[in-house]
This record gives C-alpha cells, structure tokens and sequence, in this order.
C-alpha cells in the first residue's frame, strides 16, 4: 500500500468538506473493496475519511410506505431486517448471494453500490487497462477473460458490474440520495445512476468528485412477486456470471454489463402478453456477445425465464 | 497513529502506521499468531476474528478504524483451560488436518450461531419470514466463506451440527 492519512469525522459536513478540500482524499466505508484495491496499488488515496461510524446507519420507513437505507448500513444489517425481508425479498436474496456472511458484516449499502470490476485484466496491473489507466487500452478485448459484458460495452471497456444488491435496487425502482459540500443534495435512479463505458471507463457513476451517498431509498414495493437468482462458478462465495432481479414487472439482469442492467424491452414484451421465454429473448436480441462470453446468451434466456416464471411476472396481463 | 480496542478482554494500545491491517496488528505487533493470512484479500476466511461479536475479514480491514472495539481472537474464545464448546467440537470431530484455516473456521462458527440466533437469514433459507434452522444446508452456505485447502468441510460440519446446528 501507498502510505496515507486517516481521520474519522463525527459529522457528515466535516466528512463532506474533508474529501472537498485535500487532493486525494476519499471515503473508507467497510472496506472491503478499497482496503484491497489499496494493496494492489490499484487505489492509491493520499487521505482517508472513515465515514463508516457517520449517523447513516438505520433503516426506516417512509411515509410513502417504502424504506431509507442509510448509507452506512451494513449487507447484513439490511438482509436480516424483518422489513426488507416481507417486502423486499428480491433484495434480501440479492444481498445474501453476495460475497460472505463476514464481509456482509462489514460491507455497506453505499460501499456495495460503489464496488468496482472484478475484470481480471483490471487486476492485473502488468496488463493494460482503460478503468486504471486512461489510455492505455484494453486486454481484456482479445483476453482469455469471460465475464464481461454483452450489453452496451464499448471499445474501451467491455467490463462488468459485480454487485449482487444494485440489480436488486434496480429492479426494485430504488433511488440513491446524496450530499456535497455545502448541503447540497441530489437524488439520483438507480437506473442511470451507474454509466455504460463509452470512452470513459474510469468513470463508473453520475456521483461527482466528493460527493456522498447518505441513504438508498426503496419505493412501496410493487405488486407481485419477487426474485434474485445468480449463476456463478461455485456453489457459494462467488461472484455472478449472470444474474436476475425481478419485482413485479420489474426486471433487471446481472453481470451481462458494466451496470445493472434493466431489461426494458423484457418488461415490454411481458405487458404485452409475451411469455418468460418470448420475453427474454426479445431482451437478448440487443446482446453482442463477443465470442469468449457467448455463453451468458443461453445461461440469461434459461435463468431469466425461469425467475420470470416463478415471481409470476406477466401473469396477470 | 495512537488505537485503543479491547483485545480478548483487555486493554490493548498501539501506535501504528495507518496502513496497518488488523491481522497485521494482531500478529506481527500484538504477537497473536492464532488468527492465519491465507490470501489476505478476503478470499479464504483465515483471518476470520469478532468485532463487537460479529465476524469480520481481519485482513481487509484497518487497525486504526476499530478505536474502542471489543476485539476476539481464537486466543480468546476458552475460559482458562476450559474450551469454548465450537473448539472442542473441533476437537471432538476432528475437524481439521493441517490446521491452517482452523482458527477461523472456529471464530466463524462462533459468530455464524450469533447470527442464527439472532434470526439472520441465508442464502439456503426457503422461507425468509420463518424461524432459523440450521440444517446441513443452512451450515454451509453460511460457513462458505472459510475455505479449507484440506477439504476437511465432512468433518467441520459434523463439529459445527454439534455445536449448534440441527443433530
Ligand atoms: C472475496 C470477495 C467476494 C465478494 N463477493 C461478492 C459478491 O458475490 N457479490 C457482491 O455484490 N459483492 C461481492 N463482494 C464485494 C463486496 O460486496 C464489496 O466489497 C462491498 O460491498 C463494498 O462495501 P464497503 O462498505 O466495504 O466499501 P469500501 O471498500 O469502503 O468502499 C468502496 C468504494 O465506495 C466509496 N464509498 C463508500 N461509501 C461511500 C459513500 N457513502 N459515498 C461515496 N463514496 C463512498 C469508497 O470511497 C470506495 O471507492 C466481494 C468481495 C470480496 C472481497
Ligand atoms: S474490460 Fe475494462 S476493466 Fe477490464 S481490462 Fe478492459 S478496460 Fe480494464
Ligand atoms: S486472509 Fe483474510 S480472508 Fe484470507
Ligand atoms: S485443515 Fe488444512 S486448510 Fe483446513
């Protein structure tokens, strides 16, 4: 690791104004991607504010009949909640297919959304990489990698989002709100709030330099069913190779693009009265697998129509 | 930098170099070579310690960030020489060949029954409104992030239906 500096303000303006004014700075939530991208000189803060101790840490209800996750909460803390769990069962599933039961303890609502690529070639710093190093190209176009992307890379980047949760909050019409300096706050969808590469990579969200995220909201959660189900390499602890959200008619899929992606034209064709199957092959039809990846082509239309089949998505139509 | 945190019941200050792991700091300057270093990127579960009566990834997280925390090792889960009940089921069911994960895999287990008693759900429970049960199915999706290089999981599993989970 770079060496840096570390401080823990006890309110999120000084935290806010901290990360504003010295060059470098960043937020420390649980850690658990920072901390390691840290080792890997891969991140490289001169500064850090622990904001992981910060009042961003209860869940409560709206008045709209919807739930605030603070910022701060914990994977685990939002899973075990009795609340999400009878009305946000895709996002509880979600969660608890992620990672491990000890670095849910640790990991945050806002740390997880904020979670960078798993692409091994961005790893691997011997390698060049557009998302490290502006410019630099991509080995991962041409590489023996295949968990990337089938929607909306770019020549730039053909990386994947790997967060289990934000194709959950996808699904489920979440908004992310957030602070800057001076009190400035901003509520962002989470459909939109993470960017496709272009021939920006390294830029990953609409979040600005210094900007906090304080709290997820989560809307009264839609009539009908919901599901998360994951495809991955083992049996457990193990990131996704595919993945699907659905809530109600809601439906967003995993580890196919460098965000969550949500499957506009399946939602479509399910209101239309198309079945599990016609639907996730009117999504798919947009995919540009890339050879290496062809496979997330069968492994979507076969998990998506099955989730869609058991949340009962469509069946009222 | 000057961090304070309750170390297995008693009081424990350093000063440290903020780039300090807390598995750094339990080993190399609090001289508690229990808790292991398989990956030391959050991959293996060795490092597997309780904050506060949580588990956490020891190496993944930074000393100077657990000012006041109540921290237990493996070092400090027996009563004197009376073993905590999840190391002489361990013992009992021979539940390790090399020994290297052990110590987490036991830290783990403790803070995973925590867990289940508190109610907290998995990824193997069907009904997410129901009471915990920990079946054979509930143990090892919850106990997933501990990996054994031995492949002793028949054996910690039996240790760990023992020690809580359904006979
Ligand atoms: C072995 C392993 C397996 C894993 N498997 C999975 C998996 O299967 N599925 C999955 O979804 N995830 C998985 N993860 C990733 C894990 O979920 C993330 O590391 C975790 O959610 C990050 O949260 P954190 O609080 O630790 O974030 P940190 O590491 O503290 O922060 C991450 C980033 O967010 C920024 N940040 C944090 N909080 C804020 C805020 N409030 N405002 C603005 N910026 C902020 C930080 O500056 C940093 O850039 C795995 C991780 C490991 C190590
Ligand atoms: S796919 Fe993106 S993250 Fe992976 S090597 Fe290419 S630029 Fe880097
Ligand atoms: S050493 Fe911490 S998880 Fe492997
Ligand atoms: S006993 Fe050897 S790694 Fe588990």
């Amino acid at each position: 690791m770079k060496p840096f500096t570390y401080e823990r303000p006890g309110d999120v303006s000084t935290a806010l104004a901290l990360v504003a004014e010295i060059p470098g700075a960043r937020f420390l939530a649980g850690g658990t991607n920072l901390v390691d991208l840290m080792k890997l000189q891969i991140e490289q803060p001169s500064h850090l504010v622990d904001i992981s101790r910060l009042p961003l840490r209860a869940i409560e209800d709206t008045p709209e009949g919807g739930l605030r996750l603070g910022a701060m909460t914990t994977n685990s803390q939002v899973a075990a909640d009795p609340r999400v769990r009878a009305r946000y069962p895709a996002l509880a599933q979600a969660i608890l297919s992620g990672a491990s039961g000890q670095l849910r303890n640790k990991a945050t609502t806002a740390g997880n959304l904020l979670q960078r690529t798993r692409c091994a070639y961005f790893y691997d710093t011997t390698k060049p990489c557009n998302k490290r190093e502006p410019g630099a190209g991509c080995a991962a176009i041409g590489g023996i990698y295949a968990n990337t992307a089938i929607f909306g890379a770019s020549e730039a980047c053909i990386a994947t989002h790997p967060s289990d949760m934000a194709v959950a909050l996808t699904a489920l019409d979440a908004k992310v709100e957030t602070e800057s300096g001076a009190g400035e706050a901003r509520v962002l969808a989470m459909d939109g709030f993470h960017r496709l590469p272009g021939d920006t990579p390294h830029i990953e969200t609409e979040l600005r330099p210094a900007e906090m995220i304080t709290a997820v909201v989560l809307p009264p959660p839609p009539p009908g069913g919901q599901i998360y189900r994951k495809a991955r390499e083992r049996a457990s602890y193990a990131f996704a190779i595919g993945s699907v959200a659905v809530a109600g008619g809601k439906v967003a899929l995993g580890a196919v693009a460098h965000k969550p992606w949500r499957a506009e034209a399946a939602e479509l064709a399910l209101a239309q009265g198309a079945s599990p199957a016609e639907a996730m092959a009117a999504e798919l039809k947009a995919a540009r697998p890339d050879g290496h990846n062809d496979f997330k082509l069968k492994l979507m239309a076969r998990l998506g129509a099955a989730c869609l089949t058991t949340a009962g998505a469509g069946d009222d139509q | 930098m000057k961090t304070s945190f309750t170390l297995n019941g008693q009081a424990a200050s350093l000063d440290l170099d903020p780039r300090t792991t807390l598995l750094d700091a339990l080993r190399e300057n609090l001289g508690l070579k229990g808790s292991k270093k398989g990956c030391d990127h959050g991959q293996c579960g060795a490092c597997t310690v309780l904050v506060n009566g949580r588990r956490i990834n020891a190496c993944l997280s930074l000393a100077v960030t657990h000012e006041g925390d109540e921290i237990t090792t493996i070092e400090g889960l027996a009563q004197g020489e009376a073993l905590h009940p999840v190391q002489a089921a361990f013992l009992e069911h021979d539940a390790f060949q090399c020994g290297y994960c052990t110590p987490g895999q036991i830290c783990s287990t403790v803070g995973m029954l925590q867990e289940a008693a508190d109610g907290w759900a998995s990824l193997a429970t069907q009904d997410l409104a129901a009471d915990t049960v920990l079946t054979d199915e509930e143990i090892r999706e919850r106990m997933s992030g501990n990996l054994c290089r031995c492949s002793a999981y028949p054996q910690i599993l039996a240790a760990i239906r023992s020690a809580g989970g359904v006979a």
